[in-house]
């Protein structure tokens, strides 16, 4: 894949468009470099100018800013803001609301501004712009859900770009019982990623995943890596692997073009 | 002696005013006692969330059956208090019905109180089914055992007595007004209690009795339900107000960013700083991070703990408790509160807060709780007065963390590889690109 980098760019001289903030998810998770590569092939397909950091990306601090680490937090921050302002960066987009809510509020008071998007939002806009098309293609009259991630729903009242693109696709769009402001967590955010659960009867992400199983879809979409991983895992805990599908909005988008 | 009830009245008011308003001055002590934050910012979004939320009951009817029937219980409360007005001048100078010069107008006011007042009978007691007979989830939680069920419990017969009484002196008033009595003047119009009053015994001195007991008791009632809010978890009706007014403007994803920490991480990243100069100040006590106790929280939180009113909306849709976890985030509020409670004592005692070995964390709000949490957002998003349990269990989180490497093993190995590599997990940060070629 011919995917710039920020170095590379300015070596030449130009400035992009948008920077894809990739996330250490997108960048190293097998799971989420699929989504990663869906969402560079529909950047590619729009013609947007864009480039990554590469290299010189670094884990935003978000994990350890949940998990109660200010200080790791703003290292990571700071370090950041310096790279990006370096580069003279005005726009991000990423793909993990995670990475998206932390640039986005808590980069400006350390020195870090910028126009940050949701990659839901971002294709929204392509597709209102006309620079990108969508044919239903694959998933027309397919039952599709949407399981809202905490952080672009609740945390940043991001609730109809990712619901917008879905129906673009000829779907049908079937929403589990608690969606939206009520949506429940997938058991993942606040650094839950990375520990195993306190002492409890269920797993938050088999609850989840019980929600989506009681609407019979047979795609559940999320926009956020981690939701991914855990409902991917409720799906398999119930059994349903062959019969459920787990993709990212992008992978919707970049699949139903055959991408 | 004629005067003698008019200057018992005029003791209750006293005492039962002034019991109050000292009681009120300890809340507000108590709040101060917790660090500052600015909140003086956009008083024009401030206003809007109060009028909508704690005014107009917006996040209330999210839930429509137990929101419509708590509208119906607080437009009974502020209206009927109208009639209190009227109690109290009729208390002080031996008048009755002071109020009804007004005519029509008394007239509609009277009828309207009392269709008021036999709806929130109707709603209270619906209440009461939902608690104790269809006992929803919410109202059997662990934490709701003990105090904090009978006082739900106890405000709610509280309100049905009170009700009750107001609707038998307008029926005993009624009939003596029927019969022609003295000093019972034809005034008020009676669409409930009409029906009350059929059922009553038809003797002028039975009645009086009657309209007088039920007018005394139900007076010391509202009294002595006022010095009740104190001790209760009913105080939202009035610190909703407050708390909507107070609450956090951010997106909910924003957590504040500490300033004590950036100082420092911006001395650690220049280049030109002294490593080994002395500290500017080395008198000053180096600022603690996060909290452990109330002390460290902020005053908006303590505010957030006294307003809460143990509904348990939030511990319903809190993805921790649900799926069995010891994390509830009413309890939250709720050990909250009674920490501040008991450093409120201590102070009440000590004059200043004698140091008693206990805080907020460990002694109240285990670290069990805290790591549960998924920093949602969803408590925050369903508290009908937009109170803030996550802002707490993050400042603790922190002191957890940076005050005492107290984080779960895991954690420390995120965090660890955070510091070493960039990622939360243990790859190379030169392979970050690796993807577009595989």
């Amino acid at each position: 894949m011919n995917v710039p980098t920020m170095a590379e760019m300015m070596a030449q001289g130009k400035q992009p468009e948008v920077l894809f903030w990739v996330g250490c998810a997108g960048s190293f998770d097998d799971r989420a470099k699929k989504i990663t590569k869906a969402f560079v092939k529909l950047l590619q397909k729009a013609n947007v100018d864009f480039a990554v950091l590469g290299t010189e990306e670094s884990c935003t601090g978000d994990p350890a800013k949940r998990a109660g680490n200010e200080f790791l937090f703003q290292m990571q921050a700071m370090t950041n803001i310096e790279v990006l302002n370096a580069y003279e960066v005005k726009s991000i987009v990423t793909a993990c609301p995670h990475c998206f809510n932390t640039l986005k509020n808590e980069y400006p008071e350390l020195g870090g501004t910028y126009k940050v998007m949701h990659h839901t939002a971002f294709l929204k806009d392509l597709l209102d712009q006309g620079r990108l098309t969508i044919e239903g293609g694959n998933f027309k009259g397919k039952r599709i859900t949407f399981h809202d991630p905490c952080y672009l729903g609740r945390a940043n009242n991001i609730y109809e770009a990712p619901r917008d693109l879905i129906q673009k696709l000829d779907a049908e769009l079937v929403e589990m019982k608690r969606c939206k402001t009520n949506g429940l967590c997938c058991g993942a955010g606040g650094a839950q990623m990375f520990k195993d659960s306190e002492k409890g009867d269920k797993e938050i992400f088999v609850e989840r995943t019980e929600d989506a199983l009681e609407i019979k879809p047979d795609i559940i979409a999320t926009g956020c890596p981690f939701c991914n991983t855990m409902m991917t895992d409720g799906v398999k805990n119930k059994e349903k692997e062959d019969s459920i599908k787990v993709l990212d909005i992008a992978e919707l988008i970049a699949n139903a073009d055959d991408l | 002696m004629q005067y003698l009830p008019n200057i018992i009245f005029a003791l209750l008011l006293i005492v039962g005013t002034g019991f109050f308003i000292q009681n009120i001055k300890k809340i507000i002590r108590n709040i101060k006692l917790g660090k500052d934050i600015d909140r003086s910012d956009n008083a024009n979004a401030r206003w809007k969330n109060m009028a909508m939320i704690a005014l107009g009951q917006s996040k209330m009817v999210k839930r429509p059956v137990a929101g419509v029937l708590h509208i119906l219980v607080y437009v009974g409360f502020i209206i009927i208090n109208i009639e209190v007005i009227e109690i109290i001048i009729d208390g002080l100078f031996g008048t009755h019905r002071v109020l009804s010069f007004a005519g029509g107008l008394y007239n509609f006011l009277i009828g309207s109180f009392e269709i008021l007042a036999f709806l929130v009978l109707i709603s209270v007691i619906i209440f009461w089914i939902r608690r104790v007979v269809v006992q929803i989830p919410r109202f059997w939680n662990k934490e709701m055992t003990s105090w904090p069920k009978n006082d739900a419990l106890n405000i709610l017969y509280f309100e049905m007595v009170l009700m009750s009484l107001f609707l038998l002196m307008n029926a005993s008033d009624y009939n003596l007004q029927q019969m022609g009595a003295d000093h019972y003047i034809k005034a008020g119009s009676f669409p409930i209690s009409q029906f009350i009053a059929a059922w009553l015994p038809q003797d002028v001195s039975t009645l009086i009795l009657l309209e007088r007991g039920a007018w005394w008791i139900h007076i010391i009632g509202i009294f002595i339900f006022l010095n009740y809010l104190y001790y209760s978890k009913h105080l939202h009706i009035l610190l909703a107000f407050p708390n909507t007014y107070f609450a956090n403007l951010n997106p909910k994803g924003k957590f504040d960013n500490l300033v004590s920490v950036t100082n420092e991480v911006k001395m650690m990243l220049d280049p030109d700083a002294d490593p080994y100069a002395a500290p500017a100040d080395d008198t000053a006590e180096p600022e603690k991070f996060g909290a452990s106790d109330v002390f460290d929280l902020n005053w908006v939180q303590l505010l957030n703990a006294y307003t809460c009113t143990e509904c348990g909306r939030c511990t319903s849709v809190c993805p921790a408790n649900i799926t069995g976890k010891e994390l509830s985030p009413r309890a939250i509020m709720m050990k909250t509160r009674d920490r501040l409670e008991e450093v409120g004592k201590n102070i009440d005692t000590n004059k200043t807060f004698k140091p008693d070995d206990k805080q907020l964390l460990n002694d109240y709000i285990t670290p069990e709780e805290l790591w549960a949490c998924t920093s949602c957002n969803a408590c925050v998003e369903e508290c009908p007065v937009n109170i803030d349990p996550l802002s707490i269990i993050v400042d603790m989180r922190r002191y957890l963390v940076m005050e005492q490497s107290a984080a779960p093993q895991e954690l420390n190995a995120m965090m660890t590889n955070i510091e070493n590599n960039a990622a939360p997990w243990q790859f190379n940060q030169m392979d970050r690109l690796n993807w577009k070629d595989e």
